[in-house]
């Protein structure tokens, strides 16, 4: 239909890296002037205040900026986790009750072996105990998914719930105190197997470990055999078949380091940050985590970008509401528009507009 | 796989029963602590009865003053709408300018209260109030961070026992509104019986809890007593959403009283549900926090609420005068921070709002005491002294150690199901 018309849309061959860039940024140059527009339609506020407030709700003190830090690694961490997973197209919607179980091991260890053992040797148990139970929660999944070909998405889902009742369970054992079926802060007094500071920095360690996963995902999917494979077999089991790439043992141990970083997810938010565990302590970022995944297409880097910009609009929305008092549905407008504007500039990256003149 | 599952399981139950064998050492880790604020509990409630209040500080002048709320919710939602008010109230009380009341809502019970806490200390807060039950343990943390600031946290329990004297609980004698919402069920009860609509034996309340707390039971419990007094025959069912706030479950829950043939309905969680299924189903309802007539037009009969104004604008004062808060703080209809909604004329029975004032004066005098133990049985017997710490007298003294409810005995007559 545009072949008579003066407008012609092309697919790019490639494009500059800058362009790229360049076209983005406009985007989300145009969303802040749409965005400004609803404001001030809509509450008759200086859009540029609001955009202040939510600046400075998100970085506006040292201590703003290292929980905006600190949320961003820990969503950052579900996303890099989600990677191999969703590169395999093995749609793990399961991260919540892989954080959770992480995060119940975790809780375990500062309520039991809390006092009887030093930091280092705590820390490092927590650590590994986080891992296994978030890969024992990804595997599972992932046997039932390479021996009997079961739907993982249903399958994930569901386990999220199965984790869900079991901090339930331990809530009975662990509540504290007793009839407020509620954990409370674990270890309180003592700060026992609490993440200690790193160099001054409270949240020092969070920052290391989830950087140290974030690179080590990129050179493992990206130079890695195993990475490689992983690639193969999101692509077409029968071309990995072909290839001879053993495709239950890709999946299983796929879902295994999935589950198992989403687990360690689960240590930081347990021991880095909440020092305590409920339902809830996942709060829907294994959710938000995929967003943060496809975002960025996969690409470990971007997803720091996508996990702060989301972890800073979140922010800045607790901000706004006490200042102007514009609740959270507010910032999540403004969320939507920016995101809007952004995956809509993916097409003027993909594909060039031209304006040809019409002929008869 | 089974025996895979099996042993998981297996492992989780040997590490709780070492839970069990730990525990026992936990709790002592801070006797010095508590055993002296327990005596400080006593004397500040000794204290609040008498009027001397003791000065701690220098005070702060108004004009510098700064205070901090932490809400769980918005203002669509009950139970922070009406702390919202109170605020509203103490800020225009003691002449605050807008700059010096910062709000933060929407806080759910996790680190994030800690965060939104400590932010507000940062912002250079005198005092904190979060009203949420789950608040309480990073409300704590906060406070042991900033000695200066004070914390004063709703329906919690733990500030007696903390030794910090910056945090404080508070709380209002919501039963006390509870039971006179109750007299207005009963002698609604008492005109449907007259009409022919329902008999005696069928009078079945039915109460949408949220958990089965003592907050929630000393709620129900003081409800059906008001209730009784005038409808000696009533009985009442009791269920739990498991949610503080969840306008499909209230409203699933009420529908199954209602199914269970519960002639009228009331409720202890914050939203509209409940009233929403008794508009639809035409079922008398008694609501909580806010007026329902607007939600219930043809059906809502009053709400039990709360006024925080008196508490915010106490500890506020506090601050400013420089004198100590309570550690525990409960005031009820005598101070005004208890009050029924406007009652719906249209829908309640004749002689409701002169009843209302004498059974309110009542309790305001002293002369009559909502948990009488001679007005109720638990399995048959009466409560004695023996079985309480709380009762003396002839009455269950609630709330007079701590701010907190503490009545949770299932009375006869109250049928509470839990899964």
């Amino acid at each position: 239909m545009f072949k008579d018309s003066s407008l012609h849309i092309a697919a790019r061959d490639s494009i500059a890296w800058w362009k790229a860039w360049l076209i983005r940024l406009i985007a989300v140059f145009l969303s802040l002037i749409v965005c400004a527009i609803v404001i001030f339609g809509l509450t008759k506020m200086n859009p540029v205040e609001v955009y202040k407030g939510i600046f400075d709700g998100a970085v506006g003190t040292s201590r703003r900026t290292w929980v905006t830090v600190r949320d961003t690694m820990v969503l950052l961490l579900i996303a890099i986790g989600l990677t191999p997973a969703f590169k395999m197209k093995f749609w793990n919607i399961g991260a919540e009750g892989q954080i959770l179980v992480g995060g119940a091991a975790t809780a375990a260890l500062m309520i039991y072996a809390g006092d009887s053992m030093p930091t280092p040797v705590l820390m490092i148990l927590m650590f590994v105990a986080s891992l296994a139970a978030g890969m024992i929660w990804g595997i599972i999944p992932a046997i039932f998914k390479a021996y009997f070909n079961t739907n993982e998405t249903l399958f994930t889902l569901m386990l999220n719930y199965v984790a869900m009742q079991i901090v339930t369970f331990c809530i009975v054992y662990w509540e504290n105190p007793a009839g407020s079926n509620t954990v409370g802060i674990i270890n309180s007094a003592t700060r026992a197997g609490w993440l200690p500071a790193l160099g001054g920095l409270t949240y020092g360690w969070n920052v290391l470990i989830v950087l140290a996963f974030t690179f080590g995902m990129y050179i493992y999917m990206k130079y890695s055999k195993q990475g490689y494979e992983v690639a193969v077999v999101g692509e077409s089991q029968d071309t990995a078949r072909y290839a001879r790439i053993n495709v239950k043992r890709t999946i299983i141990r796929t879902m295994g380091i999935s589950g198992g970083i989403c687990g360690i997810a689960g240590f930081l938010l347990v021991s880095g940050a909440s020092h305590t565990i409920s339902t809830s302590t996942a709060g829907g970022r294994g959710f938000t985590a995929i967003i943060v995944a496809w975002l960025s297409k996969f690409n470990a880097f971007v997803m720091i970008l996508v996990s702060f910009f989301l972890v800073f609009m979140e922010k800045g929305a607790i901000q706004i509401a006490s200042q102007f008092n514009l609740n959270e549905n507010a910032s999540d407008v403004i969320t939507g528009i920016i995101l809007f504007f952004i995956l809509g500039s993916e097409f003027f990256i993909r594909y060039r507009i031209a304006f040809t003149k019409a002929h008869k | 796989m089974k025996k895979f599952l099996a042993l998981v399981l297996s492992v989780v139950m040997v590490a709780s029963l070492a839970a069990c064998g730990n525990s026992g050492t936990k709790e002592t880790q801070a006797p010095a602590a508590s055993g002296d604020s327990a005596t400080a509990t006593e004397s500040t409630a000794a204290e609040s009865t008498g009027e001397t209040a003791e000065k701690v500080g220098d005070g702060v002048d108004a004009k510098d003053l700064k205070v901090g709320f932490i809400f769980i919710g918005d203002e669509n939602e009950g139970y922070t709408a009406a702390h919202y008010a109170g605020a509203k109230g103490m800020q225009e009380a003691l002449g605050l300018s807008d700059d010096q009341v910062i709000i933060k809502w929407n806080i759910p019970e996790d680190e994030t209260c800690y965060d939104a806490a400590v932010d507000l200390a940062d912002q250079g807060c005198n005092i904190i109030f979060a009203n949420s039950f789950g608040h309480e343990s990073y409300i704590l943390q906060a406070a042991a961070e900033f000695p200066n600031v004070q914390f004063c946290h709703a329906t919690g329990y733990q500030a007696a026992g903390s030794g910090l004297s910056n945090m404080h609980n508070y709380f209002t004698s919501i039963y006390e509104s509870r039971y006179v919402s109750g007299v207005v069920a009963g002698m609604k009860l008492n005109e449907m019986i007259a009409d022919g609509k329902i008999t005696e034996d069928t009078a079945k309340v039915g109460y949408v809890g949220a958990y089965p707390y003592a907050e929630v039971i000393s709620g129900f419990t003081s409800f059906f007593l008001g209730v009784r007094s005038q409808c000696p025959s009533a009985t009442m069912e009791v269920k739990y959403t498991n949610s503080w706030a969840s306008f499909d479950l209230e409203k699933e829950c009420a529908e199954s009283l209602i199914a269970d043939k519960c002639v009228l309905i009331s409720q202890h969680a914050d939203t509209t549900g409940a009233p929403t299924a008794c508009e639809a189903a035409g079922v008398p309802c008694v609501g909580y926090n806010i007026s329902m007539i607007p939600t219930a037009p043809n059906t809502a009969l009053t709400s039990a609420s709360i006024n925080w104004e008196p508490y915010y604008e106490y500890a506020t004062k506090c601050v400013i005068d420089g004198t100590a808060i309570d550690t525990d703080w409960c005031k009820g209809f005598a101070e005004g921070a208890d009050k029924l909604t406007d009652l719906n004329d249209k829908v309640v029975a004749e002689g409701t709002a002169e009843k209302v004032k004498e059974v309110e004066d009542a309790i305001i005098d002293g002369s009559l005491h909502i948990f009488d133990t001679s007005t109720f049985t638990v399995d048959g017997k009466e409560l004695t002294d023996a079985d309480s710490e709380y009762i003396s007298d002839g009455y269950f003294h609630e709330s007079e150690k701590a701010s907190a409810p503490a009545f949770d005995f299932i009375i006869d007559g109250i049928t509470a199901v839990t899964q």
